[in-house]
């Protein structure tokens, strides 16, 4: 059991770390972005095209310490994260922008992302086929933790740099004038254009933060599992689940929501095939909404 | 790639009786969601249960070696048009506990629970392989009147059945829609809060519109069981299942039925027309990933359409009571 929950960390940490991009722009442009799966998959393979580049150009291929990746994979955030936010930003300009200042209903935008979604998967079967890919074909070594815990040791990289990259963020949102403005907006709208934020402009902030997240979470969920066309959107039902959980805009919710899911997910194990694990996500989503419509941490509006 | 008379014929019937099904859920879609404004995006949930509720319905129980390779709870043999009526009992029956449970939710929230509901239904199908042979699926399922015609000219038979099926199913929604009930439910999607203070039960009509179009979308699952005389669980991933169908709607015209039908035609159409195009232009050794190109067409047009003409080809028709 103590091992089940130890997994259900790792993966909620993933989870959570997906999901506050997506419950952030959901709090701040009322965008429910179904193509954040496939963004997320964009990350994974733009690392994997620098991976290969490091590789063939026959620089940093040495594994980093005890980890089955070289540290290729490590300098490959960067451009994957830069790619990212631009990607987000065009999107935006062209799909989502038009449809705001149309003043359409939310679903309009929810189709369009359906839209954004099929053409990014599109491009990445054209670009790299259906196969699987891996960041390494190197072993993966097994750690012994106390209460006959086994854990990968790629594992423990990835919830560190899941939780960096969450306190980074919470940081941000906290402390600078921005995150104070981003928060406004998600809380009320209306009432932070009145007081002078400028909405557009914190939006392109939003998918900046999205975007970044959106490349960690895929290459770390790459990692994880491996690279195929199909990773993020399957990935995003869960994460839809949790953000839900969490209740509309609120990354605290959409964290713990993370987190709740995946320990549920993993400890379902325990009785039932692990092919049930989505449905059991699912199941705790519709039992949170019937009783507690607005999500666990979600704001009572009238 | 040389191609007969007969070999187009054959591709543009099962085209059109691909067409028509997906046209069929379409308007299914359009009861809720069009008229009705539920956001519904469990369309493959009872597309699902409508085809293996006609399946289980009509195909005999494996007996003797079949039984050691296909497990099958029910197996009635049993008429087809009582597979259809089955599936659209149990489709409506279902529909019907899951609008109890979640059809006070607001709407964005209902879209939500009704994804996972459908992707709930499918991995229990998936995973209870007593039920219906799990991931395997069912195959060799009945095909009704098969013993009329020859083989080879069955598809046109069937083609016919289903055209059946949409006429009926489209005028019934059209009469429907037009009647005093079907103006409440336009009432609930204008303004809900108005229709409640009229005195109207909101939640009860909701509730009749969510079975009424599911019974619908059973019935279109209950008629692909029996054209493709075989069914898997993968079958009703949301894509094929769900999304497919709403860039159906919104394409050809949210709340207008027409609209459902021509959507549903040009979208699968560009499904499956535009491998065959994709295949004379690609460069060799780029076969495999070719078809993938669809998925970017039809994202592209969805967002075209959406950004453009937000209410679709045809838009919504002018209703004119007939009471």
């Amino acid at each position: 059991m103590a091992e089940l929950i130890v997994y259900g960390i790792i993966l909620g940490s993933i989870i959570a770390l997906g999901s506050i991009g997506l419950t952030l722009i959901w709090g701040i442009t009322d965008l429910f972005n179904c193509a954040h799966g496939d963004q997320i998959t964009v990350g994974a393979y733009t690392a994997f095209v620098f991976t290969s580049l490091f590789s063939n150009m026959g620089i940093l291929q040495g594994k980093v310490g005890p980890f089955s990746f070289c540290w290729g994979v490590l300098l490959a955030f960067i451009p994957a994260v830069i790619i990212s936010v631009v990607l987000a930003l065009i999107i935006d300009r062209w799909v989502y922008k038009p449809l705001r200042h149309s003043g359409a209903h939310f679903i309009t935008s929810f189709i369009a992302s359906i839209g954004v979604a099929w053409v990014l998967r599109g491009f990445i079967y054209i670009i790299w086929g259906a196969d699987f890919h891996f960041y390494s074909s190197g072993l993966r070594t097994v750690a012994f933790l106390p209460l006959g815990i086994k854990l990968r040791i790629d594992e423990i990289f990835i919830v560190v740099i899941a939780w960096m990259a969450v306190a980074l963020v919470y940081l941000f949102l906290a402390k600078t004038k921005k995150g104070k403005a981003l928060r406004a907006l998600a809380d009320n709208p209306g009432l932070a254009r009145i007081s002078g934020i400028d909405t557009e402009y914190m939006i392109k902030w939003a998918w900046g933060i999205a975007g970044t997240l959106i490349a960690i979470a895929g290459i770390l969920y790459g990692i994880e599992t491996q690279l195929r066309p199909e990773m993020g959107w399957i990935f995003l039902l869960p994460l839809f689940a949790a953000i839900i959980l969490g209740g509309k805009g609120s990354i605290t919710g959409a964290l713990i929501g993370g987190l709740l899911l995946g320990i549920a997910q993993q400890v379902s194990t325990a009785w039932l095939l692990p092919t049930y694990k989505p449905a059991i996500a699912f199941i705790i989503m519709i039992a949170v909404l019937i009783f507690r419509p607005k999500g666990i941490f979600g704001r009572r509006h009238i | 790639m040389g191609m007969s008379l007969g070999g187009v014929l054959n591709f543009l019937v099962s085209f059109a009786i691909m067409a028509s099904i997906y046209a069929i859920l379409a308007i299914g879609l359009n009861v809720h969601w069009g008229y009705t404004g539920l956001l519904n995006f469990g369309i493959a949930g009872f597309f699902a249960l409508g085809a293996y509720t006609s399946a289980l319905i009509t195909s005999p129980k494996p007996v003797g070696i079949m039984a050691n390779y296909v497990r099958q709870a029910i197996g009635l043999n049993l008429p087809f048009l009582l597979g259809i009526a089955g599936a659209a009992i149990v489709s409506g029956v279902i529909a019907g506990v899951i609008g109890i449970l979640t059809l006070r939710l607001s709407e964005g929230y209902l879209a939500i629970a009704t994804i996972g509901i459908a992707e709930s239904i499918r991995i229990f199908i998936n995973n209870e392989s007593w039920l219906a042979n799990g991931p395997q699926g069912l195959i060799g399922l009945p095909r009704p009147l098969h013993n009329i015609v020859p083989r080879c000219y069955y598809n046109y038979l069937y083609l016919v059945i289903v055209s059946i099926f949409l006429t009926v199913i489209y005028f019934a929604v059209e009469r429907g829609i037009r009647s005093p009930w079907g103006r409440v439910l336009r009432a609930i999607r204008e303004d809900e809060i108005m229709v409640s203070a009229d005195g109207k039960n909101v939640f009860f009509f909701k509730l009749q519109s969510l079975i009424f179009g599911a019974m619908i979308m059973g019935i279109g699952g209950a008629l692909y069981a029996h054209f493709s005389a075989a069914i898997q669980p993968g079958v009703f991933e949301p894509l094929f299942g769900t999304f497919i169908i709403w860039a159906m709607l919104t394409l050809g015209g949210t709340g207008n039925n027409k609209g459902a039908i021509i959507g549903s035609f040009i979208v699968w159409a560009l499904w499956s027309w535009s491998t065959f195009l994709i295949f004379k232009v690609v460069p060799r050794g780029f076969e495999t990933r070719a078809p993938y190109i669809r998925y970017v067409l039809i994202g592209l047009l969805l967002i075209f359409i959406i950004i453009k003409r937000p209410k679709g080809m045809l838009g919504e028709e002018a209703h004119v009571s007939e009471f």
